[in-house]
C-alpha cells in the first residue's frame, strides 16, 4: 500500500479526466492499450491520492507510452531500464505513489534482468507489463512471450525459441503480489488495478493486451463472448477455484501428481472436491499461474499470490534512522578529519 | 613477551640524515604488503614528512603463491620537502621472496638497499619465480647492498611461545620486517603498535606485536645495516592533516557536497575496480542520509541515479572504464532530461577488462565524445589524493547550478594513492543553492523546459510538487513546454542549447594559470599526472631548461585563456597516460601542432622519463 500521508479530506474528488493530459494519443486505433489507460485513469481517480503524488515511469515501445498520456509526473526512460529509475526515486521519494509501465519486450527481453531485480527487493510499487507477445513499435517481430513457431518479419521459418509466462517469472523472482487481466475486462481489471495499490511491496500485474495490427487476436480463445466462460477462472482468495458454463460447471482439483485438473460439478461429492484459493500459497499461485487454457484447463485471472513480505526502501530508510540517532551523526568535520589527524604548526 | 621498543635504542650504528626516500615493499598478494605499507605511511605521515604513495597489486586475488603474477608491491616516496610523486625508483626494497626480487629489482636504484627473506629462497621458491639460478648466488645483486635476513625463521622464534599453527605464525612476518624498517628510519612503533592492539584479535593480536618488535630489535642488536637514516619533518603549511587516498576524499567530497546543498546523497554504484571503495566507503555514511544502492549492473546504477536526481536528490553514480560504457545510453538521457547529477569515472587500463588494477587516462575520449547523437557533457578531473574531494564539490556544484549531467574523471592512481591533506575549514565550504520550481500559481501549465537566461538551465521540478506534473523522457522536447516534438527545427535548436549549457559554465572558471616560464616548451597535463609533471617542471626549471605547465581541470569546456596559452610558447608538449587523447583535443580545439608523450603500463610517469622528453624537445637541435 502507498504511504501517502495526506488524510482523504485534503484530496480534491477526482474525475477519470482529471488524470487526461493534453496530448493526442498515437496508439494505433483500435489497440488494447487504450482501454488500460482508461481503466488506469478511473481507478486513479479513486485512490484518494493528491494528483502531485503520482509517478508514472515507463521503458521504450508502444506501451511505454503511457505517461505522457497521464497528466500525473511522468517519465519515459531507456528501454527495458525503467525499473532501475523506479527504484532510485522511491527510493529518495517513498511517499509516491509510483506506476511502472513495461511490455514484453521491454520488461523480459531487454529489461528482464532489472525486472526480477526490482521483483526481489520488493520496492513499493505497482508493475503493469502489457503483454501483446510480439514486439509493435519496432513492426512485428516476435517477442519473448510469442508462442512457439511464431511466424513474424524476424522469423519467416517461424521462431524456434520457447516462450516465457511473465506470472511465472514473476513467481520465480519472489514476487509478494501476482495477478493477470486483460486490457477488455474492464470490471475485472479495475479491481486488479486497485488490489495491486492497495499491496504495499512490488505489486506484478500482466495485463493481457491485443495489437489489432501486428498479432491480432492472440488472446481470442480466452476473450471471446463465446468461449470466455469455459476458459478462464476469475480466482479469488477464499473461494472454490470454479469455471465453465452455467450448464457445464468445472472445477480445479490437485491430482495425486501435484497437477491441477479440470473436474465436471456434476455432484456434491465433485463440489466438495474443488480447491480453494488461497493466495498465500505460493505453490497453488505457481500452478495457477502456469495454466495456459490447453485442453479442458482454463487460464487463471485475478490476483494469484499476495503474501507480505519487508519492503526495500523502509529496510533502507530504517538503517539510515538508526544511523542518523548515533553520537555525532551527521558531523561533517569529524567525518572530513577521520580516525587520526596531526598538527603542523 | 619482548619489550616494547617504541624509541631507536643506544645502538652505536651511525644514523645520516637524508632528504627524501623512496622504499617499496614487495611480496606475495597474500603477504600483506599493502597493509604494511599502509601502516608505514600513517606512522611516516604522523612524523611530519610529505608523501606519496603507489600500491601497485595485481588483479587476481591469490595468483598461485610465490609466481611472479602474484607479486604485490607498495611504493611510499617520503621527504622532508614538497612531494608531488611515489618516486621514480626506490632506494629501499624489502622483498619477502624470490618473485618479488625477480619483478622489482630492475627499478631499485643503483647501490640501493635490498632487505631479502632467504628463507623463501629454495629451489623450488626460486622454479615459482622462473628463475634458472640464485639471484642471491649469482652475482645479480652485485650493484647492491644486499641484506639477507631468515625473516621467516626470525618470526616464528619471536612468537612460538603463542602457540601458534605454522601458517599464522609465518602470516606474522610482515609485522617483522616492517619493525626491521621502523629501525631502519629512526621511527616511533606506537601508532603501529595501537593500531595491532584495536585490529587483531588475542592471540595475533601478540603475535604480530611480537613479532614487529622482534624485527625492530634484530635490526638493532644484530646491527643489520651499515646506517640507520632520518628524514625530518616538512615544512608543510600550518593546519590539521590527516592521510587520504583519491577514493577516500572522493567520498568525502560527494558527502560534503550534499550537506552544502541540503539534499540527501544518493549513490547508484555496481561494485568495479578500482571504484568499489567508493561505494564501500559511502555506506559508511548512513548518519548523513546517505543512500548507497547497489545495483544489479552498470546500467541500473546510473538508471537508478537519474530516478534519484528527478526526486530532488543529489544524485551519483561511481564506475570504471566498462561501466562508463554500458552507461553511455542512460547518459544520454541524462543529457536530454537535463537533470542534475554526476558520473565519476575512476580510470583503469583498457579496453575491456584491461589492466583493472592498473591506472591509466584513456577514458577522456569516452567521457567527451562517447554517447551516441550530439551529447554534449561538461568534464572535470581531479589532480590529486585530496583534490578528489574538491572535485567532487564542484562537479556537484555545476550539476546543479547548470541542469546537467557532470562527468568527474580520476584514475586507479589517485584512487589508491595516499597523500598527506590539510583539513578543510568546512565553515568556510560555500554552500550549493538549491531551487526546487513551485507549481505555477496563475493556473497555467508548468513549463519544464523553461530556462534560466544566464545558464539556459531548466527548472528542478521534482514528483510531489503540487501544480508542477510534468512528462520527461528521451524522445525530444519541445522548448518551454518540454512536450514531445519532432520539429525539425525545435531539434536543431535544442540541440544548440545542450551545447551552449556546456560551453556556458567556462563563465564560471578561473583563467589558466600558466606556472614557471613564460615562453619554451610548454607541458600540458590533466588529471592524476599533474604530480610527475609539476615535479619535472621543477627539476627541469633547476637544471636551466625554459619549461611552463599548464594543468586543465576542467576539460570541456576548457576555461578561459587556453588558446593564448599555448600560442605563447615555442612548442606544446602533452604527456599523458593515454595514446594521446588529450592531445588530439588540443589539436582539435586550438589547430595547436601538440607533441604528444603517451604511455600506457599501467604506472604512472616517472620524473627521469618526463625530464628526458623535455630535454630532447628543449635542445637546440630540437
Amino acid at each position: 500500500m502507498s504511504t501517502v500521508e495526506d488524510t482523504p479530506t485534503d484530496v480534491p474528488q477526482y474525475q477519470k479526466k482529471d488524470f487526461m493530459s493534453d496530448q493526442t494519443i498515437r496508439w494505433c486505433p483500435g489497440c488494447g492499450d487504450y482501454s488500460i489507460l482508461s481503466q488506469v485513469q478511473t481507478v486513479f481517480a479513486t485512490l484518494g491520492i493528491p494528483k502531485h503524488k503520482f509517478a508514472v515511469i515507463s521503458g521504450i515501445g508502444c506501451s511505454s507510452r503511457f505517461p505522457y498520456y497521464m497528466s500525473t509526473y511522468g517519465f519515459h526512460t531507456i528501454h527495458g531500464r525503467a525499473p532501475s529509475f523506479a527504484t532510485g526515486l522511491k527510493l529518495v521519494n517513498p511517499e509516491l505513489s509510483v506506476w511502472l509501465v513495461t511490455g514484453d519486450g521491454d520488461g523480459l527481453s531487454i529489461g528482464g534482468n532489472h525486472l526480477i531485480h526490482v521483483i526481489r527487493r520488493n520496492v513499493d510499487i505497482q508493475l503493469l507489463l502489457f503483454n501483446n507477445r510480439i514486439y509493435g513499435l519496432t513492426k512485428g517481430q516476435y517477442s519473448p512471450t510469442s508462442e512457439e513457431g511464431k511466424r513474424t518479419k524476424s522469423t519467416p521459418m517461424g521462431s524456434v525459441d520457447h516462450p516465457f509466462t511473465p506470472a511465472a517469472v514473476a513467481l520465480g523472482a519472489d514476487a509478494s503480489f501476482v495477478a493477470r487481466t486483460v486490457d477488455i475486462f474492464v470490471k475485472e481489471q479495475r479491481q486488479v488495478l486497485t488490489d495491486a495499490h492497495s499491496h504495499r511491496g512490488c505489486s506484478f500485474v500482466e495485463i493481457w493486451q491485443n495489437c489489432n495490427i501486428f498479432n491480432d487476436g492472440a488472446f481470442a480463445d480466452f476473450t471471446d463472448r463465446k468461449t470466455r466462460d469455459e476458459k478462464v477462472l476469475f480466482v479469488e482468495h477464499g473461494q472454490p477455484l470454479r469455471y465453465g458454463t452455467a450448464e457445464a460447471p468445472k472445477g480445479l482439483v490437485l491430482n495425486n501428481r501435484l497437477q491441477l485438473e479440470a473436474i465436471d460439478l456434476d455432484s456434491p461429492e465433485a463440489e466438495a472436491r474443488v480447491l480453494v484459493h488461497d493466495e498465500t500459497n505460493l505453490l497453488l499461485g505457481t500452478l495457477l499461474a502456469r495454466l495456459q487454457g490447453s485442453a479442458d484447463l482454463p487460464v487463471a485471472m485475478g490476483v494469484l499470490y499476495r503474501v507480505q513480505r519487508p519492503v526495500y526502501e523502509a529496510g533502507v530508510q530504517a538503517q539510515l534512522d538508526h544511523a542518523a540517532a548515533k553520537p555525532h551523526a551527521g558531523d561533517l568535520a569529524r567525518a572530513i578529519a577521520g580516525p587520526s589527524t596531526w598538527t603542523v604548526e | 613477551m619482548n619489550e616494547a621498543v617504541s624509541t631507536p635504542s643506544g645502538s652505536s650504528i651511525p644514523r645520516q640524515v637524508l632528504d627524501a626516500v623512496v622504499v617499496r615493499f614487495a611480496g606475495d598478494s597474500g603477504d600483506g604488503m599493502q597493509l604494511t605499507g599502509s601502516q608505514f605511511t600513517r606512522t611516516t605521515a604522523f612524523h611530519g614528512n610529505d608523501l606519496a604513495t603507489f600500491p601497485d597489486f595485481p588483479a587476481e586475488i591469490r595468483a598461485p603463491a610465490g609466481t611472479l603474477a602474484g607479486v604485490s608491491g607498495f611504493q611510499i616516496h617520503f621527504s622532508s620537502r614538497e612531494v608531488h610523486t611515489p618516486g621514480d625508483q626506490p632506494a629501499v626494497l624489502i622483498a619477502m621472496n624470490p618473485a618479488a626480487l625477480a619483478a622489482n629489482i630492475a627499478d631499485l636504484k643503483a647501490g640501493g638497499l635490498v632487505i631479502v627473506n632467504t628463507d623463501k629462497f629454495t629451489k623450488r621458491d626460486l622454479e615459482k619465480a622462473d628463475l634458472t639460478s640464485d639471484p642471491l648466488e649469482d652475482g645479480s645483486l652485485s650493484g647492491f647492498q644486499v641484506v639477507p635476513v631468515q625473516l621467516s625463521t626470525l618470526t616464528k622464534n619471536a612468537v612460538e611461545s603463542l602457540g601458534l599453527g605454522a601458517k599464522e605464525t609465518d602470516r606474522c612476518k610482515n609485522f617483522f620486517a616492517l619493525g626491521m624498517t621502523y629501525w631502519l628510519f629512526s621511527r616511533d612503533m606506537a601508532l603501529t603498535e595501537e593500531w595491532i592492539q584495536k585490529k587483531f584479535k588475542p592471540p595475533y593480536d601478540e603475535a604480530n606485536l611480537a613479532a614487529l618488535r622482534a624485527g625492530y630489535n634484530f635490526a638493532d642488536t644484530v646491527e643489520l645495516f651499515h646506517s640507520g637514516y632520518e628524514v625530518p619533518p616538512a615544512k608543510l603549511a600550518p593546519g590539521t592533516y590527516r592521510n587520504i587516498t583519491g577514493n577516500q576524499a572522493l567520498a568525502l567530497g560527494l558527502v560534503a557536497a550534499a550537506q552544502l546543498a541540503g539534499r540527501p546523497l544518493f549513490q547508484g554504484a555496481y561494485p568495479i575496480t578500482p571504484a568499489s571503495d567508493v561505494l564501500h566507503y559511502l555506506s559508511t555514511y548512513k548518519d548523513f542520509g546517505v543512500v548507497t544502492f547497489q545495483a544489479e549492473d552498470e546500467i541500473a546504477a546510473i538508471a537508478a541515479t537519474i530516478g534519484a536526481a528527478w526526486g530532488g536528490s543529489i544524485a551519483v553514480t561511481t564506475t570504471s572504464g566498462p561501466g562508463v560504457a554500458l552507461k553511455g545510453e542512460a547518459l544520454g538521457l541524462g543529457v536530454m532530461v537535463e537533470l542534475p547529477m554526476v558520473l565519476v569515472d575512476i580510470q583503469r587500463g583498457g579496453p575491456s577488462t584491461g589492466l583493472p588494477t592498473k591506472t591509466e587516462q584513456s577514458d577522456l575520449n569516452i567521457a567527451i565524445y562517447g554517447r551516441h547523437g550530439e551529447s554534449p557533457a561538461p568534464v572535470i578531473a581531479a589532480q590529486t589524493p585530496g583534490d578528489c574531494f574538491y572535485a567532487a564539490i564542484e562537479a556537484v556544484r555545476v550539476a546543479v547550478k547548470h541542469m546537467i549531467p557532470v562527468i568527474l574523471l580520476t584514475d586507479g592512481y589517485l584512487a589508491n594513492g595516499a597523500a598527506p591533506w590539510k583539513l578543510p575549514d568546512v565553515a568556510s565550504l560555500a554552500p550549493i543553492p538549491v531551487k526546487f520550481a513551485d507549481g505555477p500559481s496563475d493556473g497555467q501549465e508548468f513549463r519544464p523546459y523553461e530556462r534560466d537566461p544566464q545558464t539556459l538551465a531548466r527548472p528542478w521540478a521534482i514528483p510531489g510538487t503540487p501544480g508542477a506534473e510534468h512528462r520527461i523522457g528521451g524522445l525530444e522536447k519541445q522548448e518551454g513546454t518540454g512536450n514531445v516534438s519532432y520539429n525539425p527545427d525545435n531539434h536543431h535548436r535544442m540541440t544548440e542549447i545542450r551545447q551552449a549549457k556546456v560551453d556556458r559554465i567556462a563563465a564560471d572558471l578561473d583563467p589558466v594559470e600558466v606556472y614557471g616560464d613564460d615562453g619554451g616548451l610548454l607541458v600540458v597535463s590533466w588529471g592524476g599526472t599533474f604530480g610527475s609533471v609539476r615535479a619535472a617542471v621543477d627539476a627541469g626549471r633547476t637544471q636551466g631548461m625554459k619549461l611552463g605547465h599548464l594543468h586543465l581541470r576542467w576539460l570541456n569546456p576548457m576555461p578561459p585563456g587556453v588558446a593564448e596559452a599555448l600560442a605563447r610558447y615555442d612548442r606544446v608538449l602533452v604527456p599523458e597516460l593515454n595514446m594521446g587523447q588529450l592531445a588530439g583535443l588540443l589539436r582539435q580545439r586550438f589547430l595547436v601542432d601538440t607533441v604528444s608523450f603517451p604511455k600506457v603500463q599501467g604506472k604512472p610517469f616517472k620524473v627521469s622519463e618526463l625530464l628526458a622528453r623535455f630535454q630532447t624537445l628543449t635542445s637546440p637541435e630540437a
